[in-house]
């Protein structure tokens, strides 16, 4: 009976061999273009299904944004990627040969994703260039910590970043006295320091000025390119002011995807934000 | 060392030199200036400043864990009471046969136990250099196994508190027990000398002085190192935000484990400096009360200064010392209200009453 359940096992045609099953590696492999495979993707918390079977697709270099009404799993997308939260199901890989599903969250942190949390959480006992040095990349283990000191090429790094994100005078201030949109641009640039090839940012623009929204799509849109950039955002004029792609969650999965135009015209996503009255 | 460990740190600069000025002046004031002289300084006095130079090291290993990790540590008694019985192990064994029953190779509680041999764990005691060793490595392994266990799982905030109170708890407990081989409730005491010196004497007694202010220094730098360097700007942010710190890639749990070990070690070498100047080591010293008490002395010092932690164990035993001669029942009380006076008008500590006059000024 073993050899017959070996055998069916082997003649699976939902699965791929063994053998086949590209190697987890560490360096990332973009070659195809693509920087994210979200496949097939299912959590439940509870009973209740935040994400159903949910397959996404990342660009490497795009700026994409994803919108859906609250509760249609963007956070719990998020989670998944950054390794905060486990799927019951589906595959998730950074590239082509790195399986995020086996990575720990700093691990996944160190090679190369990088998340902005709704809630600007910045370091406020720190002074802007500090919290900046502590986000750098670099070699994070205790003794290395212990006996680091920024060299000129740090410096310069620092000194860049703080440019992108427009905190140059600000940069001995301590961050908690810093605007609610600074703290946003500082936890941007703390993202940046960390060089990461994937940025996902959690509602940027939550809670923020006219002017400081549109140097904040400035400051994203001149991202895109250099690193590739994942935006969850609830504001449709900002959504509509830095996107080319948007890709539009409901229930836990991809209701449609496209250009803002082409989305905000699909009857479904009309549906689901305008109706919803009826069928329910 | 990196000339940026004292730049800017004003209250560590006067500490520092006004420490520096007392341990020149009292061991000339004790053995050079006559007994009769109004300036003379009493032996008594000298030992009472050594014993509270070792407090505050103690609370400089406190602050360390406290004011800039965030963990309130309230069983940090319990790492210098190790140190202390290390040190006193030492003690026991210069003894040799000079005790009441004469037995050059047993102390005398384990004669009255009847015991034919010295158990394995006292042995080597009778060098110094092991003991000295054994001064850091108890408490640090113990940290370390407590450390290891604790933060992986991450065990945070009063919880953390509650289990270090445990240790020390459970180690107080235990150290009470005769066949654990520690002297049971009397502990160890009666010590004769240490390196040869004779521990009455006034010249040892000074000796022990000067260490203890260099003990105060080297673990005050060595703190100061640490909190100015890149590890200590990555504690603090531990402290503040400890999810965000883990998720920009550090290794939370080491970094705590790390400087926690490190702080246990200081509070063990604060523990074998004080028990050769009080002359006794006992279980007393792990109780839960006077783990509180050093959380006190840095709650009202002013916490993440450091200075803050040596100012305030030096006040407030300075107060114990002063109050129970005084008025004995009154030293809780008072310890009591000042706690709570500090905490609801200076939640920074004197240190931050002092810096906020800087700043005004």
């Amino acid at each position: 009976m073993k050899t017959l359940d070996t055998l069916r096992t082997t003649m699976r045609r939902d699965q791929v061999w063994e053998i086949m099953v590209p190697k987890t590696g560490l360096e990332l492999d973009i070659s195809h273009g693509t920087i994210l495979y979200l496949e097939d993707i299912s959590v439940t918390f509870d009973g209740f299904r935040a994400i159903n079977h949910l397959n996404l697709y990342i660009d490497a270099g795009e700026l994409r944004c994803i919108i859906g009404p609250n509760g249609a799993g963007k956070t719990t997308m998020m989670d998944i990627i950054t390794g905060k939260t486990r799927p019951d199901t589906g595959t998730a890989w950074f590239g082509q040969s790195i399986d995020l599903l086996r990575l720990s969250e700093p691990e996944i942190a160190s090679l190369g994703i990088g998340r902005k949390f709704q809630k600007p959480t910045v370091f406020e006992h720190h002074s802007v260039m500090e919290n900046l040095e502590l986000a750098m990349a670099a070699d994070k283990r205790v003794w290395p910590t212990l006996l680091a000191r920024l060299t000129p090429e740090q410096h310069e790094r620092i000194d860049g970043v703080l440019e992108t994100i427009g905190l140059q005078e600000h940069r001995a201030r301590r961050a908690g006295a810093l605007s609610h949109g600074q703290k946003q641009w500082l936890e941007i640039g703390m993202l940046l320091m960390q060089d990461p090839h994937l940025l996902l940012v959690d509602e940027p623009v939550a809670g923020m000025t006219h002017q400081e929204m549109d140097r904040t799509a400035e400051l994203l849109k001149s991202l895109a390119g250099r690193h590739t950039v994942v935006v969850v955002e609830h504001d449709m004029d900002f959504v509509r002011s830095i996107a080319n792609k948007v890709t539009v969650l409901h229930q836990g999965s991809v209701l449609a995807e496209g250009t803002m135009d082409e989305v905000q015209n699909d009857p479904r996503v009309i549906e689901v934000y305008l109706g919803g009255g009826d069928g329910h | 060392m990196r000339l940026g460990t004292l730049h800017l740190d004003r209250g560590g600069q006067i500490f520092l030199l006004l420490l520096a000025l007392t341990t020149l002046l009292v061991p000339v004031l004790n053995l050079a200036v006559p007994a009769d002289s109004p300036l003379h300084v009493s032996t008594f006095t000298v030992t009472l400043l050594g014993k509270y130079l070792t407090y505050a090291l103690l609370a400089i290993a406190v602050d360390l864990v406290w004011g800039y990790l965030g963990i309130l540590s309230l069983g940090h008694g319990a790492f210098f009471a190790l140190g202390g019985y290390a040190m006193g192990m030492y003690l026991m064994r210069q003894i040799g046969d000079r005790g009441v029953y004469g037995n050059p190779e047993l102390p005398d509680f384990m004669v009255f136990l009847n015991w034919q041999e010295l158990p394995w764990f006292w042995q080597g005691f009778d060098i110094f250099w092991f003991a000295a060793l054994m001064v850091m490595l108890v408490p640090g392994v113990l940290a370390f196994v407590f450390g290891w266990l604790a933060f992986r799982s991450r065990v945070t905030g009063v919880y953390l508190s509650i289990i270090t109170q445990a240790l020390t708890y459970a180690l107080m407990l235990a150290f009470f027990r005769n066949e654990m081989g520690f002297g049971g409730n009397n502990g160890l005491t009666d010590f004769k000398d240490l390196l040869g010196f004779d521990l009455q004497s006034d010249a040892t007694r000074v000796g022990l002085f000067i260490a203890s202010a260099l003990a105060v220094v080297g673990g005050y730098l060595a703190c100061r190192y640490i909190v100015t360097s890149k590890l200590g700007r990555v504690t603090v942010a531990i402290r503040d935000a400890e999810s965000r710190t883990r998720f920009i890639g550090y290794r939370v749990e080491r970094f705590k484990l790390w400087v926690f070990t490190f702080s246990a070690v200081l509070a063990g070498i604060a523990g074998a400096l004080y028990v050769p100047q009080v002359g006794i080591i006992n279980p007393g010293e792990f109780s839960p009360i006077n783990s509180i008490e050093i959380v006190v002395w840095v709650a009202i010092g002013g916490r993440a200064t450091l200075y803050g932690a040596v100012l305030g164990a030096l006040l407030v035993n300075y107060g114990k010392t002063y109050l129970t001669g005084v008025m004995p029942d009154a030293w809780l009380f008072a310890l009591g209200g000042l706690f709570v006076l500090v905490t609801l008008l200076l939640p920074q500590g004197i240190a931050g009453l002092l810096r906020r006059k800087e700043a005004t000024a």
